[in-house]
């Protein structure tokens, strides 16, 4: 039977997490710890390698002086909370509609063809790949993330490139990989074209 | 066109720096505790008259939502504002331009907007996927600290303000405002029911405004150039500049900060190049983020971008992200594909999203294909409108809506393709 949780091994936060966890919980009023929840589990998946453990979440639980099953709660309703391992490089890629109308399926196609499969970690635990709803960024449509990083302006190419590149180690530069500074018109500005750039 | 001049994001696209310096030399932080100086009540009052409505979807009059909070508040329930850095509509992809680019612009808006609702702190709630954008717009606002701009006397003007950044992790369903305040909590995103409002009751029981980043970062300006300048320029009742987020089958798609009540023909065809093979080649606008019906090419030759003139033509402002789609779409699957969100995006709390959501999504996803009736045409308009307005929030309406712009302006598509699956099964039997 497939179970929420999976288990990890020990788990605690390393001095420094313990310290950044703190800098979360006193961002809030006195007596409201429990809103530092997020951020914790979020301390807690990067330090576990990309995902939450079982015992992470009851370590989180125990920081906060949380019922176990209110962080697990939180844990399985934000989809950013990976539940199982997930790749050195976790390709997250934008399928909805205005990715969708750039050539998101192309992208993904490349993916695929890469040898890379949704819902799945690679047999050498370098990649993972998922569909993600809206990232945010459609006007330099299509567009991935991989860990922390939007790669945008994307084609079959593109996608391929960033792959071949991560496998071998290398960091590709994130942003647009057509040579867009951010999401100015390609080609020439059409505003702002008064202001010193 | 508006002037660069009246451009009030003048970093929008990142070819300055972001940093403090740079910000004061697009005229941030000028003269903030002279503007404090008039009091909460005057900035109160000069954002109702600028009409600034809210940027996040809604469009509600800021100056008034403001007026809401309590003016003699209760020390033990400080007001509070929350800023809604949750983008996650669909098409929108502005308020990160803003935290990444002009981050000072938001974070002196903060300040001037907390004051004027007498609260001691802001909350700012950035969607998890924007690690960037968290990290660049935590260390504008250390840098704020550092200087002076933020926490005790800030910015010199006697008064204390201190601004935090919370992280979500992957829920649309957060920049629903009381879903929001449940998830800085600690807990689900799942909308509260209203009343209490958040003005009321809100985060932590204290009173509480949430705002869009992109209303509160153009308060600055507009307190130092004025509500009569704001107010130039949109229609009446539409005022001001605004960010347009246009992607799709446009020839360069881009964010652009223009005048409200812009047509959407000339903002397509003055900034993103013009529709993919020409303005003939237009078959569909989405004017508003995914969630507003669509609108055919025969609304989109002469339809105002602004807040009346869409929703006179059975669509919304929203967002003001600009969905463009050339005739080499096919409309059916690009509306599955948000219906698909949609039910994705559910909280589940209430029936009619949850069950609904994912029973037209399935439909429509059949409609694709053809794989349907004309009658369950019907039926699919009369289960939106069964959920259109009968959730606790507005991801029901959301869900609805697009389907609903579906059957309205491409019926007859449906209906070709469910007669062309007809007349094929009907071959394939004989």
């Amino acid at each position: 039977m497939m179970t929420v949780t999976q288990d990890g091994g020990p788990f605690e936060f390393t001095a420094e997490n313990r310290a950044e966890a703190d800098k979360h919980i006193a961002k809030y009023p006195d007596g409201r710890q429990k809103s530092a929840v997020m951020p914790l589990l979020w301390l807690a998946q990067r330090q576990n390698g990309g995902w939450l453990s079982r015992e992470a979440i009851e370590y989180v639980a125990g920081v906060l002086d949380m019922p176990t099953i209110k962080v697990l709660e939180v844990a399985t309703f934000y989809t950013m909370y990976n539940l199982r391992p997930v790749g050195r490089y976790h390709i997250q890629l934008c399928g909805t509609t205005p990715c969708w109308l750039r050539g998101a399926d192309t992208v993904l196609k490349a993916c695929y063809d890469f040898g890379l499969e949704k819902g799945k970690v690679t047999h050498d635990g370098q990649f993972s790949l998922i569909e993600v709803e809206c990232l945010g960024a459609c006007c330099n449509a299509p567009t991935v993330q991989i860990n922390d990083d939007y790669y945008e302006d994307l084609d079959y190419q593109g996608m391929t490139r960033i792959l071949e590149s991560l496998a071998r180690g290398e960091t590709p530069p994130p942003g647009s990989q057509r040579g867009r500074r951010s999401s100015e018109p390609e080609g020439g500005l059409t505003s702002l074209t008064e202001v010193e750039q | 066109m508006l002037d660069d001049k009246d451009r009030i994001f003048r970093n929008l696209y990142g070819f300055q720096g972001w940093q403090v310096d740079a910000a004061r030399k697009r005229g941030d932080w000028d003269g903030t505790a002279k503007l404090m100086a008039n009091g909460p009540d005057w900035i109160v009052e000069q954002i109702k008259a600028a009409g600034l409505r809210g940027r996040g979807g809604a469009g509600f009059p800021a100056g008034v939502k403001w007026g809401f909070m309590p003016k003699q508040p209760d020390p033990a329930r400080p007001n509070t504002l929350v800023i809604n850095a949750d983008e996650s509509e669909p098409g929108t992809c502005k308020d990160r331009e803003i935290m990444r680019h002009e981050p000072h612009k938001l974070i002196e808006g903060a300040l001037l907007a907390g004051f004027a609702m007498r609260a001691p702190h802001a909350y700012i709630y950035i969607r998890g996927e924007y690690q960037a954008e968290a990290r660049r717009l935590q260390a504008a606002i250390d840098e704020a600290y550092d200087k002076g701009l933020l926490g005790k006397n800030a910015a010199k003007s006697g008064y204390d303000f201190d601004l935090y950044l919370h992280q979500g992790a992957g829920a649309y369903i957060c920049g629903e405002e009381t879903a929001l305040l449940e998830s800085l909590e600690g807990n689900k995103g799942q909308p509260r029911i209203k009343p209490p409002f958040p003005a009321n009751v809100g985060v932590w029981g204290y009173p509480t405004t949430v705002n869009n980043v992109e209303t509160i970062a153009v308060v600055p300006t507009i307190l130092r150039r004025g509500a009569t300048w704001f107010t130039s320029f949109g229609r009446e009742r539409n005022a001001g500049t605004k960010i347009f987020c246009i992607s799709g089958h446009v020839e360069r798609p881009c964010n652009v900060e223009e005048a409200m009540s812009i047509p959407l023909k000339e903002l397509i065809e003055r900034h993103a190049g013009g529709v993919r093979g020409g303005w003939d080649n237009l078959l569909a606008v989405i004017p508003g983020g995914s969630s507003v019906p669509c609108i055919p090419k025969s609304v989109c030759d002469d339809v105002l971008m602004d807040f009346d003139a869409l929703k006179e033509v059975q669509s919304g402002l929203g967002t003001a992200a600009v969905i463009v789609m050339d005739k080499s779409t096919d409309i059916v699957r690009a509306i599955a594909r948000i219906s698909y969100f949609y039910k994705h995006e559910s909280c589940g709390q209430c029936t009619p999203c949850r069950e609904g959501a994912g029973w037209m999504w399935r439909v429509v996803n059949r409609m694709a294909e053809g794989r349907s009736s004309r009658e369950e045409i019907d039926m699919l308009w009369d289960v939106s409108k069964q959920v259109e307005g009968h959730t606790i929030c507005a991801l029901g309406d959301a869900a609805a809506w697009p389907v609903q712009g579906l059957i309205r302006h491409f019926r007859d598509e449906i209906e070709r393709r469910i007669d062309h699956y007809t007349a094929a099964s009907a071959v394939a039997a004989e």
